[in-house]
Order: C-alpha cells, then structure tokens, then sequence
C-alpha cells in the first residue's frame, strides 16, 4: 500500500465529494486500489483497523451499501455494529443527536450513517467526535457510491479526464447523480444528465454539466452510461405518466445502445427494475459492469473506513 | 416609577406628527405633558437622551406567542420581555396557538393574562377559519367583540378561494383587517427552501417564489372584488413586491409587510443545513432580497414585522426535513433594520419608524406610533453610537432559535417607556433582571 499519501487525508468526515478536492478523491481511489487484491485473497482479511468500531446506522433500509460496509470493515479486522431505524430508539421517538450522542458514549470510532434527510450525516458529524461517513442522504449525496463508480470507470477506461459520461433517469431525486457529477467533473469528465424534464432539479444549469431531454443525445458518443432507478412510487407523484411511457422514452435497450460508443460502459447503482430504465439485454450484456460496480465497492468503501480512521490516530 | 420623568435633549423621530430634532419630553403619570425644547428640570427623575434618538414604541403587527399551548417555547410574559428589549410596545400575537384564536375564550385569556403581567400592550389576532383549517369561517364578530385586532389563519393559506372572499366580504362588516398568508401549498408541499441551484445542491425540496406569488395575486383579485381590507404577510420575494406596487397603482385596498430575514439574508445561509435559516416563505435570493429593500423604499412595502416565531431547542436541533419553520425576532429587529436598511441608506430613521410603529399602527387602527402631548407615554431611548452583539445566552425569549446569532448589530435600545411603567430602564429590564 501506498502509505505516503495517508497524511494527505486530513478529513474526520466524508460528508459528501462536492467539499472534496480533486486530489483527496484520487487518494480514496488510490487507496482503495491497494485494498481491492484483498477481496481476492483466499483470507480476505488484514489487521488494519484491529480495535477500531464501526457502526452501521441505517436510519433507511439498504442492502447493498450496508453489506458492502460490513464486509469492508470486517476486512479490515474492524469490529462492527448494525443499527436500523426500526430497531433502534428513533422509533420511540428519540431524536437522532441523542441516539447519536448514546451511540458516540459507547467509544466508537466511525459511524456509517444511510438516512432518508438530507443532510443528516452533516447534523451528526457535528455532533459527535467519531468520524462520520455518508452511506447516502435524501436526495443529496452518496459519495461511497460515486467513488466507487469512479473506481470502475477509471478501472475499465484507464481515465476519468475526457470521457463522455451521461448519467440518465431521475435526476432529481438521485443521491447517486448529485455525487457522481462533482466526483466525475473534479477529475475532468464531461457529465451530460438526462431525463424528464420534470426528473431535472431546478437550478441544474448551474451546475457543471449539461442537460438534456432527449435520450438519444445522451447517448450519442457516450463512453459510459449510469443508467438510474426510476423509484416506481414517483409515477404516482405525476413525474411522468406511466412506466410504460417512461420506458419508452428513457428505457435503455439494445436499439437506443448503438448510438454509444462501441466499448460503452453500462452502470447502474442497483437495484435495478428490468424493462423500466435498463431493458434486460443491456443490464446482463456484454458492457455491463453492473455487478462489478458491487465487487468494487468493498475496496472503496475499505479505503474510506481506513482514511477516516487514519485521520483519527 | 416616578410620576414625572424629564427626557432631556433627545432627538425626536415621529414621522406620524412629521416631527423631528432636539426636544425634552415631560411625561407625568404616564402621559406626555411636554414636548418642547429647554423644559426645565425640578427635581423629576432625569433621563439624559443627550446624543440619542426618542422614536415612538415600535408595534410588531405580526408575531408569535406560544400561550397558550407551548408554554415552553414563549409565554406573553417571555415574549414580553423579549419585545421590551427590541423597543417593541405593541404586538399582535398570531393565532396558531393550542387552541387555536379561533373563539371568545382564547381572545378573553389573552387579554385576562396580559393585564396579570401588565407590560407592554397586546392584541390577539383571531383565525379566519375554525381552527384554522381553511374550511369553515370562524366566529368572526365574537372574535371582534371579544377583542381581536385583526384576523388570519397565519402558518396555514386559506386554499380556498370561496372561503377566502366570504372571510374578506363578512370581515368588512366589523372593520377588521384580514392578514393573509399567501403561500400555494400545492406547490410548496415537502419544500423546505426556497426552490433554484443551493436547494438542488443540497437536495432539499425546493419552494419556488411562484407558491406565494400565485397567492398573492389571488389574495389582490379578492380585494378588489370585496373591497375588504387586506394586508399580505411576510413578503419574500420580488414578484410579490411587484404585484403589490400594480395593485396599489390601480387603487386597490392593500397593504403588506415584510420581515427582517427577507432583507438581509439569502438562501445561501441555509449551506451546512442551518435550520435557524429555516422558515417559511423561505430566504431567496440575493435578487429577492434587493427588491424587498426596493419595496420597503418606495413605500410599496408597508410595514416590517418580526414574524417572531419561537421554537425550542429540540424541534431545531434535528435533521433538516423534520425542523420546524421560523425564527425569532423580537430582539433582533430593529438592529437588523438599522444595519441592513438605515447605515446602507436604503431608507433614513423616520422612514423606518414609519415602518416599524406608525404604518403598523395605522393598519391596525390603533392610536399609537406617534409621540403626542396629551397621549400616552410610548416610547423608547435609542443609542446609535453604540452596538450589541446578539448572543445566545442573552436572549431573553424563551426559545433561541435566530439565524443572527453572533451578529453585531447598531443601536441599543436603552430606555422603554409605556404610560406609567420605565419598562427598560438604561438598558435593565426593570424588576426582570
């Protein structure tokens, strides 16, 4: 491992990749690609963080990320606790800095926090001495998953500086978009969103890419596609239609494919909805790398528990 | 008190009898005897205003006591006091209390309880509507019999436009002022700032200016249709100015006010999810903002109120989606007023009493917002050479929930003098501290 650039990590939080610069994102990237051979192991285990206690605090359910977390802190020899919502005292109406303070006075070290309010992370980073890390928030960021996004990209291509990526579907409610727009710019990518104008958040204009309504824009000429979910209660809220429409007009299947490049890379953050926003033939083929997203975010999600931790010490 | 107080060598701002400069004010046994220069001094008790202003007692037509219902975020007396510190005389408490101002009893409560506390002067405002639901039109003339300034369902829009118009038709007939929250909560619904770049950046549900312009313009069309009395809360945005200046151009009964927050802050203050940036309307822009201050300069915008609005530490201290709305500002007011409107020159010290004391009172139908000789004492002792800076542990409201917080804001108010009671008295909360 690359033991010289964790002095470049001065950070107790990651909050969020919009506050993070170009450098600390490359050293996360870095560093988890010291970590990833060790998912590779027949062992798949080291004594990095031996004694240190990480809690997983999912105010709202997730399987993936906190699996992905899990497993990450166990790799590291980390001890760890799961908390959800519905297990914990919030049910009975505690608030979320006493659950925390109660949780911090038991001497842990990193809390990793999912939690439907954006900016909840933020109130409790603030809150607490332990490190606090994003496992997603409302509709703000999700920087474990952007990062690891990166990781795949940079994986597969080599760079991030100069692909065309789109990222396409609702954007206004991704978590995942917000983080992937500023990891991917920071590191020189042209980001072009597309979707519903209603899926589109107001003020979009101000941020650093472009927008589009037309799928087939978005695809042309496109080095990687992060195809979104489409949350299906949002059709009830008169975002569009019908999934049907959506579907149509959104949906990536085999057709709307041949305007990407010929070695376009397929993401998508899971769980996916089959014949909605990515059609069965696209999900499983040959430029997906949906599933290796999954195997990626071990290594990531390894690094920042590391980072943080480091910072600690 | 003293019967006879002398205030020596002030200067006056009362913009309601278009007096201003150096007097003395003799006040005895609460009333103003005197207003002249050189009154001679026998032995009453002396006040040196030497080098400081005496305005009117300012009239805070819009704010929120939590009494009864949430005694532990404001009380009458808490609020009180807080007011008394900002230079406030006369409020008008709001009446999304539990219950609601709604009906004869509350009204009658409020008025029992202030004459126990015997501080400054309050008026309830009663509801609209039954409990405030917008649905069914309250009590209105036993609201008025048993006291109530004015009326408004504020913290809830009247949705429906029948009920609105027969509030503003049936109010005319006993004189009373309706307050309305302009606010479309079809569009505002799940907002929880005002909708553009910073709310998307953070991922909050935005509330575009459109939720209270789209009322506003209503809420215009309705008075010019019923010929009622209509003043529009809280203005935040510079659509609503613009509306509000076309529709007094053609005549129409309208008045408005704003709140210190909409001049002198933006959305940009709610980065790190700041909930004491939290309210509703939201703060907008910076475009917003400018043409708030254009309409409090051209007169479009009527009246500043506090929108006072208290919550306790815990209903703040949580994520940004489950915060409560409102600020305080009863303390806060005035120095926000001064700072952002009067050392910027957008309006001089006699505009803003204007808009602070004697516009609001005349709006109100009250006799007060001026400084009369065989009236009532209601005044306060302003120092501009001196400023404060707004600390948490010194705020006397019960709740501490102000975006200004560390802010250093010009103007001390030093002397509080309502009738026959030296309310604040060189700075001192008399009897209080």
């Amino acid at each position: 491992m690359d033991t010289d650039k964790k002095t470049d990590w001065t950070r107790k939080d990651l909050l969020g990749l919009a506050e993070l610069s170009k450098e600390e994102i490359e050293l996360v990237l870095d560093t988890a690609d010291s970590f990833k051979e060790i998912s590779l192991r027949p062992i798949k285990k080291v004594p990095t963080l031996r004694g240190k206690t990480i809690v997983l605090f999912f105010v709202e359910p997730s399987t993936r990320t906190r699996t992905s977390f899990e497993l990450a802190a166990k790799r590291l020899s980390a001890d760890t606790v799961s908390i959800s919502a519905d297990t914990s005292s919030m049910i009975k109406g505690e608030s979320l800095k006493d659950t925390a303070k109660n949780i911090e006075a038991m001497k842990i070290d990193v809390i990793v926090m999912r939690h439907s309010s954006s900016g909840a992370p933020h109130l409790l980073a603030k809150a607490v001495e332990a490190s606090v890390v994003n496992a997603g928030d409302g509709c703000h960021e999700h920087p474990t998953q952007a990062l690891l996004d990166l990781f795949t990209i940079k994986e597969k291509k080599g760079k991030i500086s100069g692909l065309k990526v789109s990222i396409i579907g609702d954007i206004l409610h991704s978590r995942v978009a917000r983080s992937n727009i500023w990891g991917l710019t920071k590191l020189g990518a042209e980001v072009t969103v597309c979707g519903p104008p209603t899926l589109i958040p107001p003020g979009m204009e101000k941020f650093p890419v472009k927008v589009t309504y037309d799928i087939k824009e978005a695809i042309k000429g496109a080095d990687v596609l992060n195809i979104l979910r489409i949350q299906l209660e949002r059709q009830k809220s008169n975002f569009f239609p019908s999934l049907r429409e959506y579907a149509i007009n959104f949906g990536i299947d085999r057709d709307k494919l041949k305007l990407a490049k010929p070695d376009v890379l397929i993401m998508h953050p899971g769980p996916i909805n089959r014949g909605v926003e990515i059609f069965p033939e696209v999900a499983d083929g040959p430029y997906s790398v949906i599933l290796e997203q999954v195997t990626n975010g071990i290594a990531v999600r390894m690094a920042v528990l590391y980072l943080v931790s480091q910072e600690r010490e | 008190m003293k019967e006879v107080i002398l205030i020596k060598g002030g200067y006056i701002v009362d913009p309601g009898n278009g007096r201003e400069g150096v007097f003395d004010i003799l006040v005895e046994k609460g009333k103003i005897v005197k207003i002249e220069k050189n009154i001679k001094d026998e032995g009453h008790k002396l006040i040196d205003a030497g080098g400081k202003f005496i305005l009117p007692g300012l009239v805070d037509m819009h704010c929120h006591l939590r009494e009864p219902g949430r005694e532990d975020e404001e009380t009458l007396l808490s609020g009180s006091l807080a007011g008394i510190k900002g230079g406030v005389t006369t409020l008008c408490c709001m009446p999304n209390t539990e219950p609601a101002i709604d009906n004869q009893g509350v009204v009658e409560f409020i008025y029992l309880e202030n004459r126990k506390i015997k501080l400054i002067d309050i008026y309830p405002v009663g509801a609209i509507t039954k409990k405030r639901e917008g649905k069914e039109l309250a009590e209105i003339g036993e609201l008025k019999k048993a006291g109530v300034i004015a009326l408004s369902d504020d913290g809830n829009s009247v949705m429906d436009s029948e009920v609105m118009r027969r509030a503003m038709e049936y109010s005319k007939m006993f004189d009373l002022l309706v307050i309305s929250h302009c606010e479309d909560t079809n569009l505002s619904r799940g907002g929880l700032m005002n909708e553009g770049y910073r709310a998307s950046f953070l991922g909050l549900k935005g509330i575009p200016p459109e939720a209270e312009t789209i009322m506003v313009a209503r809420d215009i069309k309705l008075a010019k249709l019923t010929k009622a009395k209509l003043h529009i809360a809280h203005l935040s945005c510079k659509e609503s100015v613009e509306l509000i200046r076309q529709a007094k151009r053609e005549g129409i009964k309208v008045t408005c006010e704003t709140c210190p927050h909409y001049f002198s802050l933006t959305e940009e203050s709610v980065l790190d999810y700041n909930t004491n940036c939290k309210v509703n309307p939201p703060l907008r822009t910076e475009e917003d903002k400018e043409a708030i201050k254009e309409g409090l300069k051209d007169g479009t915008i009527d009246v500043i109120a506090t929108d006072h609005a208290p919550h306790a530490d815990f209903e703040k201290d949580v994520e940004f989606s489950q915060a409560s709305f409102g600020i305080i500002g009863l303390e806060t007011a005035l120095g926000i007023a001064l700072k952002e409107l009067v050392e910027t020159k957008t309006i001089n010290l006699s505009q803003l009493v204007e808009k602070m004391s004697f516009l609001p009172s005349k709006i109100l139908g009250l006799d007060k917002g001026k400084l009369s000789v065989g009236e009532n004492a209601d005044l306060i002792i302003l120092d501009l050479n001196k400023s404060w800076k707004v600390e948490k542990e010194k705020i006397v409201s019960k709740s501490k929930n102000s975006p200004f917080l560390n802010w250093t804001l010009p103007g001390v108010v030093e002397y509080v003098i309502l009738g026959e009671k030296l309310l604040l008295d060189n700075g001192r909360l008399n009897h209080f501290e």
